[in-house]
This record gives structure tokens, C-alpha cells and sequence, in this order.
């Protein structure tokens, strides 16, 4: 009955960790390549671009400093998130979740300022290797941020239902987390790599 | 759960189209991968007839150049992810569970989702011979022949979104996989007393996770350099085609590793079993799997030996590759160590299991001869390395597979495939894969370079070309004995016992077919052979219970849907940019109601 308690088939595991945490992890283990794979374009076509606007006249690191100080908040509003699913109380859970919700739109909103900014000041995909490698980059890195608001929206919605989250509340807000924090990380290291370390 | 009365759940009518289309039962979802695999393997087959056929004379002209490059494009490609990967797959769906003692796999809607996402992108990647043309520029896709102007039609769209979708197949089964091994073994199922095959399982499926986000991420590039005017790869605006290359090839390398591995997996189960005797040296089979899979990441530039990587890079490169002989070596003379002294039955899963260790030590002698880099840039695109990659792919692969395909078929369908017909096959498939690949050792060394369409009388290559082609059509004759084997088959009546062959693993313990809970009572793990272990020392499985309350999965068709829905974003992006909205509108959807579907 207990439909939160829900495993398929299984009721317990092998290891003791719940399988749908344990796909998430090795499912981040993929998306360790797959942003490895863009990070490392990235950086062989560092200095390739055979004609302007390049990095050190375009990137702004004051702004994304800023967008980067809110997407670094947000794992701490979720790290509160998840601290009241977990310890059963609801509306400290529901408040950060929206916390972390508006942080992450914050951030998306300062991508799109970003890249239009570039975009008014002639950069754009097709302009250079930069161009071509940045946006690629921090765009699908933005869609990364995009889903995990969406998986969060999700959350929030449902926990208004008569029910919230059901026995398992703690456990769902948990696995969004991973995946929230992962795409902080992620940010970490293309601010560092990207903004920070000079041309 | 409990509340749900009567033995099995309440899944409606158990055949039909719709019990079908919304399953969540892993055998019928590796029988639905097996079935549609072997006709994909049917139509790569097809193409390398075309393709033999015109190089079988000199100056042929039964394709024109265009063709020819989709054929042989198209041929690697459906061999590869539509006709090897898949049929590995289904092997993976029917005895992961089984051997490890599971009900079913850790997240059987993901699994229907995964089948389906596969179908979607075959049936994209076909289409495109109706739409404009299939891909044309090999199945590795080297840039800046895969640029808008240089190829212009679409088929290298459907290269990229064909790709796209089967490699999110192959992940989404991966993940699954992984997570079924490492937390759905049976009690006392140890790592150490895993099959060899649920170890190959496993391994490749960590090869999938770690190498196709490369191959995404390539593709992803290539898609941007086609229809949103970025240049990664094009030279002329400061693109770089090498790094197409580089990406492609770390996923490259692993794949050649998936593609092998399942069919070591499948003869490391079928030798013992037909020798009667344990596997020798169990742990050094399983570590030598995953030197290989590590390795397998670090080997992929001898690929590109000849694009000017550097002394350092090809030495390096050249010695990492040559490492891999190694664990593969010990394999060899493990499987060797298992025939010697055993009580060897030789029925036709046998035959094809002892004809993979010798076509597969061919192939990897071989490879360990363009491992050198003077001898390999001598080699690089001659028919030399198609020679290589056949012994190793239909050698190693195939050959594998059809013994897996002969061992299994009892325990999957309840029926014997006739071993007469069956040995058949067996001769004709070895006697026609060395007539048609070993001549092109030949033809390589003699000079003879790779996808050409036609070649000059006067060149010294007419007598191997048509020897080759012979053999090919040899090889098609088997293929209808098989066929023929399996019709003849599938008309009689179930008459398989459920432990056939004498077999160790935990599949041989149920009935054949197997129930839909696979197991009537989950069994309990005593030792690395547990059948045999039993057998020896007089443990019997408890009876099963008079009233079974076992709950499994309902039916679901939102994996159906979730897959129609990207099969709708691939099409949007060969078509019109609104299709991919619908389709991003339609995948929320489905995952959302996915969500709160109950699985109780």
C-alpha cells in the first residue's frame, strides 16, 4: 500500500543504497564526461580565435561574480531544503525549495543578460572558436540549471497536495540535491576555468 | 501491494499488441530487443551483400560511387548500434535478472523506455534512405567531410540525431543495468561469485557511461556546425577537425570493448558448462575484463596515427595498446585452461564458443601488428584493417552471440533450435567469414585502400575480391539456415526442461520459459557455480509456497510515449524546430505523469 514506499520490485538492496539514489550518482559520474568533454573544447580552442571580440575584452567577471555568489547560495538554500524534508517539517522544506527556485531563475536571468550583452557586442556562435565554445558550454550547462528548476518546481508543486511528498519527502528532496549541487560544482570549475584564470 | 489479491498482479491480457507496447517485463523486453536486432542485423547484412557484389569484379557496376558510400556507411552503423549493441542487450535484459537472482531489473519502466528510444532512432536512421539519403561519410564521420558543404544532403543529420537518440538508449540501459548488478543480486550473491557474464554486463555497461556523453557531446558540436553556423570543425575559420576526432575516438576505443565484451561474457559461460567443469581461473578472467574496460580509455589515438600527433603521443599511444594484449591474452588462455581436461560436449553453442577463440586471437594478432606505428601507417585505410575488424567484430562478436543465441534458446522460448540445421549454420557462418575476411589481409597489405567502389583489372586484387564475395554470400546462405532453424523451431511445442545443458548459473533453476516473477522462490547463493554447488551438495531449493503473493510491476505505456516524444524532438531537428517543441511538451508530460503513476 504505502505508495511512497514504492521500490518497483525491490524492498531492499544489495548495498543498502537505494537504487534511485545510487542511479543518480553513477548518472552524474556520465555527466562528469559530458561536461568534461565541453570544458576541454573549450580550452583547446583557448587562443584560437582568429578574430575578435575576445574573452579578456567581452567577459564581465564583476556581474557573473555576482551570478556566481547566487548560484553558490542556492546549494545552501537547498541544503536547508533538504534539511526540513528530512526532519519532517514541511514548511521550512517548501520556503528553501522556493528559495532555491528563485536563486537558480536569478542566475538563469543573468545568463540571458549575459549573452545578450555579448550578442549586442558582436559576439555571437558563429563569430569565433570562443564564441562557438563558450556558448555551447555555458548553454548547456544554463539547460542543466534550467531542469533542475523545473525538477524543483516539480517538488514544490507536489508537496501542496494534501499528502506533500508523502513518507518519503526527505528522499526525493535529497536526490534533486545531488543533482543541484552537481550543477554547482560544474559552475565552479567553468567560472574558474572560463572567467577567472587570465587569457 | 498487499492488498492486490490472487497470485500474480493484475496486469490484464498477458499477449496481444498492447501487452506489448506497455510491457515492463524484462524478457519480453530482451525478446523484444532480440527480434528487432536480428532484422537490423538482416539489413546490415543486406547492405555488405550489395557491397561485395560490386566489388567482386573489377570495374563493377552495380552501385554507383554515392551509393556505395551510403551502403558501407550504413553498414557500419547498423552492424554496430543497431544490430550488435541491441542484440548484446537483449542478452543483458533476459539474464541479468535471471543469473543474479532478481524478480525483475532495478527500474523496469526505464527499461521498456530505453527499448523504445532504440526503436525510435533505428527506425530514424533507416528512414533516411527514403528521405534524401542515407549517411555517406563513414560511420567515424571525419570532419570537414561531414561540414554543411561538403555534405550537404541530410543524411549526416540523420547521422547526428540517429546517434543521438540510440546513444540516450544505451545510457538510459546502462544506468539500469549498473544499478541491477551492484543492488539486486539474490542472497549470498557476492561480486566474487557474479557469472563472468553479469561481470562483461557490467562492465560495459560502465563503458557506456563514461564514454557516450564524449560521443554526445561530439555530435552535439557536429549539429551546431550544421545548423547553427558554430565551426568547430572547420579549418578554414579556425575550427579544428582533429578534436572531432580526438572526442569520437575516446568513445570510440571503449566501443570497440562493448562490442566484445558480451560475447566473452557469453562464452566464459558457455565453455564451462560444456567442458563440465568451473571456469579456470575465475578472478583472473574478471580482473583481465576490467583491465581491458580501463585501458579501453586510454589507447584511443592509435586510431589516429597517422594525423601527426607527435613521436612522444604515438609511442605512448602505441605501448598502451599493445598493454591490452595482455589481459586479453590471459583470457585466451583461461577459456584454453577451461576446454583442457574437460568433458567437452560439442553441441552447436560450442562450436560457435571455441570458433570465437580462435577467429578472435587472429583479430587481436593483428591488432597488435598495426599497434606499431611504421606498420600501421602502412596499414591505416587499407583492407587490412577491415580484415582486422571483421575477425574481432563478426569473429569475436557475432560468433559469440550466436552461441549465446543457441545456449539460451531453451531457456527463452522453451524450445531446442535443431541442432543439425544448427551446425549447419556453424560451418557455413566459419567457412564463409574466413573466405571473405581473410583474403583481405591480403588485399591490404597488396594495397588495395578501404571504401573504394571500384577498382582496375590490372591491380592484382580480382582473384581475393571475388574469393571475398563468395564467402559473403556463404555467409548469407547460414544466415537463412538460421532462420529457417528458428521458424522450424518456434512451430513446435515447448518440450525444455528447465536445466538443459547441465548448467551452473541461477536461469537454469526456473522453468523455461521462465514465469513472470522469474523465480517462484528467490534463491539463495552458496557458491561461484550455485546449480552445481547444489547439486554436489544436496541442497534443494525450498518448494514454492501454494499461494504465490508476488508483486510485480504493472504494465505502463508512458515509456512509450516519453520515447514517441524524443523520437519527436530528433525529427524537429531534421525538420521543422516546432516538432521538437511538441515533442519537449509531450516528454514533460510524460514524465510527470510518469512520476506519479503508481507502481504498487
Amino acid at each position: 500500500m504505502a505508495a511512497a514506499g514504492a521500490h518497483g520490485v525491490a524492498h531492499h538492496s544489495t548495498t543498502g543504497i537505494d537504487n534511485r539514489k545510487l542511479l543518480m550518482w553513477i548518472f552524474l559520474a556520465s555527466e562528469c564526461l559530458f561536461f568534461g568533454s565541453l570544458i576541454s573544447t573549450y580550452l583547446i580552442f583557448k587562443g584560437k580565435s582568429l578574430v575578435g571580440p575576445y574573452p579578456d575584452e567581452i567577459l564581465d567577471i564583476p556581474v557573473t561574480s555576482i551570478s556566481t555568489f547566487v548560484l553558490l547560495m542556492s546549494s545552501l538554500a537547498m541544503v536547508l531544503a533538504v534539511y526540513g524534508a528530512e526532519h519532517g517539517r514541511p514548511r521550512m522544506m517548501k520556503l528553501w525549495l522556493l528559495v532555491t527556485i528563485l536563486l537558480g531563475l536569478t542566475f538563469l536571468g543573468f545568463q540571458v543578460y549575459e549573452f545578450r550583452t555579448f550578442g549586442h557586442e558582436g559576439l555571437n556562435l558563429a563569430t569565433n572558436q570562443f564564441g562557438a565554445s563558450f556558448f555551447v558550454l555555458t548553454g548547456f550547462h544554463g539547460t542543466h540549471v534550467g531542469v533542475g528548476v523545473l525538477i524543483l518546481a516539480s517538488l514544490l508543486l507536489a508537496s501542496f497536495r494534501r499528502s506533500g511528498l508523502g513518507r518519503e519527502a526527505g528522499f526525493h528532496v535529497e536526490i534533486a540535491g545531488l543533482y543541484w549541487h552537481f550543477v554547482d560544482i560544474v559552475w565552479i570549475v567553468i567560472f574558474t576555468l572560463v572567467y577567472l584564470i587570465p587569457q | 501491494m498487499a492488498t492486490t489479491a490472487g497470485t500474480l498482479p493484475a496486469v490484464g491480457a498477458h499477449s496481444g499488441l498492447w501487452s506489448w507496447l506497455t510491457t515492463v517485463d524484462h524478457k519480453r523486453i530482451g525478446a523484444l530487443y532480440g527480434v528487432s536486432a536480428m532484422a537490423f542485423f538482416i539489413m546490415g547484412g543486406i547492405e555488405a551483400i550489395l557491397i561485395r557484389t560490386q566489388l567482386a569484379v573489377p570495374n563493377g557496376t552495380v552501385l554507383e560511387a554515392d551509393r556505395f558510400n551510403q551502403l558501407f556507411t550504413m553498414h557500419a552503423l547498423t552492424m554496430i548500434f543497431l544490430g550488435v549493441m541491441p542484440l548484446g542487450a537483449a542478452f543483458f535484459n533476459w539474464f541479468v535478472p535471471l543469473q543474479i537472482g532478481a524478480r525483475d531489473v532495478a527500474f523496469p519502466r526505464l527499461n521498456a523506455l530505453s527499448y523504445w528510444v532504440f526503436i525510435g532512432g533505428g527506425l530514424l536512421f533507416v528512414s533516411s534512405f527514403i528521405f534524401g539519403g542515407a549517411p555517406n561519410a563513414g560511420w567515424f564521420a571525419y570532419a570537414p567531410l561531414t561540414s554543411e558543404r561538403m555534405s550537404p544532403g541530410s543524411g549526416m543529420d540523420f547521422y547526428v540525431v540517429g546517434l543521438l537518440m540510440l546513444g540516450l538508449s544505451s545510457l538510459i540501459a546502462a544506468l539500469n543495468f549498473a544499478v541491477t548488478i551492484i543492488n539486486m543480486r539474490a542472497p549470498g550473491m557476492t561480486m566474487m561469485r557474479l557469472p563472468v557474464f553479469i561481470w562483461m554486463t557490467l562492465v560495459v555497461a560502465f563503458l557506456l557511461i563514461l564514454s557516450l556523453p564524449v560521443l554526445t557531446v561530439a555530435l552535439i558540436q557536429l549539429l551546431f556546425d550544421r545548423s547553427f553556423t558554430t565551426h568547430f570543425f572547420s579549418p578554414e575559420e579556425g575550427g579544428n577537425p582533429i578534436l572531432w576526432q580526438h572526442l569520437f575516438w575516446v568513445f570510440g576505443h571503449p566501443e570497440v570493448y562493448i562490442l566484445i565484451l558480451p560475447s566473452f561474457g557469453i562464452i566464459s559461460e558457455v565453455l564451462p558448462v560444456f567442458s563440465r567443469k568451473p571456469l579456470f581461473g575465475y578472478a583472473a578472467v574478471v580482473f583481465a575484463g576490467v583491465s581491458i574496460a580501463v585501458l579501453g580509455f586510454a589507447v584511443w589515438s592509435h586510431h589516429m596515427f597517422t594525423t601527426g600527433l607527435g613521436t612522444v603521443p604515438q609511442i605512448v599511444f602505441s605501448a598502451s595498446t599493445m598493454a591490452i594484449a595482455v589481459p586479453t591474452g590471459v583470457k585466451i588462455f583461461n577459456w584454453l585452461g577451461t576446454l583442457y581436461g574437460g568433458n567437452i560436449r560439442f553441441t552447436t553453442a560450442m562450436y560457435f564458443a571455441v570458433s570465437v577463440i580462435v577467429l578472435f586471437t587472429i583479430g587481436g594478432v593483428t591488432g597488435v601488428m598495426h599497434a606499431t606505428v611504421p606498420v600501421d601507417t602502412q596499414q591505416q585505410d587499407t583492407y587490412f584493417i577491415v580484415a582486422h575488424l571483421h575477425y574481432v567484430l563478426f569473429g569475436g562478436s557475432i560468433m559469440g552471440i550466436f552461441s549465446g543465441v543457441y545456449y539460451w534458446f531453451p531457456k527463452m522460448t522453451g524450445r531446442f533450435l535443431h541442432e543439425g540445421l544448427g551446425k549447419l549454420h556453424f560451418w557455413l557462418f566459419f567457412i564463409g567469414m574466413n573466405l571473405t575476411f581473410f583474403p583481405m589481409h591480403f588485399l591490404g597489405v597488396g594495397g588495395m585502400p578501404r571504401r573504394i567502389y571500384t577498382y582496375d583489372a590490372d591491380l592484382g586484387f580480382d582473384t581475393w575480391n571475388m574469393v571475398a564475395t563468395i564467402g559473403a554470400y556463404i555467409i548469407a546462405v547460414g544466415m537463412l539456415a538460421f532462420l529457417w532453424n528458428f521458424v522450424r523451431t518456434m512451430r513446435q511445442a515447448p518440450s525444455a526442461p528447465n536445466d538443459p545443458w547441465g548448467g551452473a548459473t541461477l536461469e537454469w533453476a526456473t522453468s523455461s520459459p521462465p514465469p513472470e516473477h522469474d523465480f517462484d522462490v528467490v534463491p539463495e547463493v552458496h557458491d561461484r557455480d550455485p546449480l552445481w554447488y547444489n547439486r554436489d551438495h544436496g541442497v534443494t531449493t525450498p518448494a514454492a509456497p501454494a499461494h504465490l503473493h508476488i508483486h510485480m510491476p504493472p504494465p505502463s505505456y508512458y515509456p512509450l510515449v516519453l520515447g514517441g516524444a524524443l523520437l519527436l524532438m530528433g525529427i524537429g531537428v531534421l525538420s521543422h524546430l516546432a516538432v521538437t517543441a511538441l515533442g519537449v511538451v509531450i516528454a514533460i508530460y510524460a514524465v510527470w505523469a510518469w512520476t506519479l503513476e503508481p507502481t504498487d
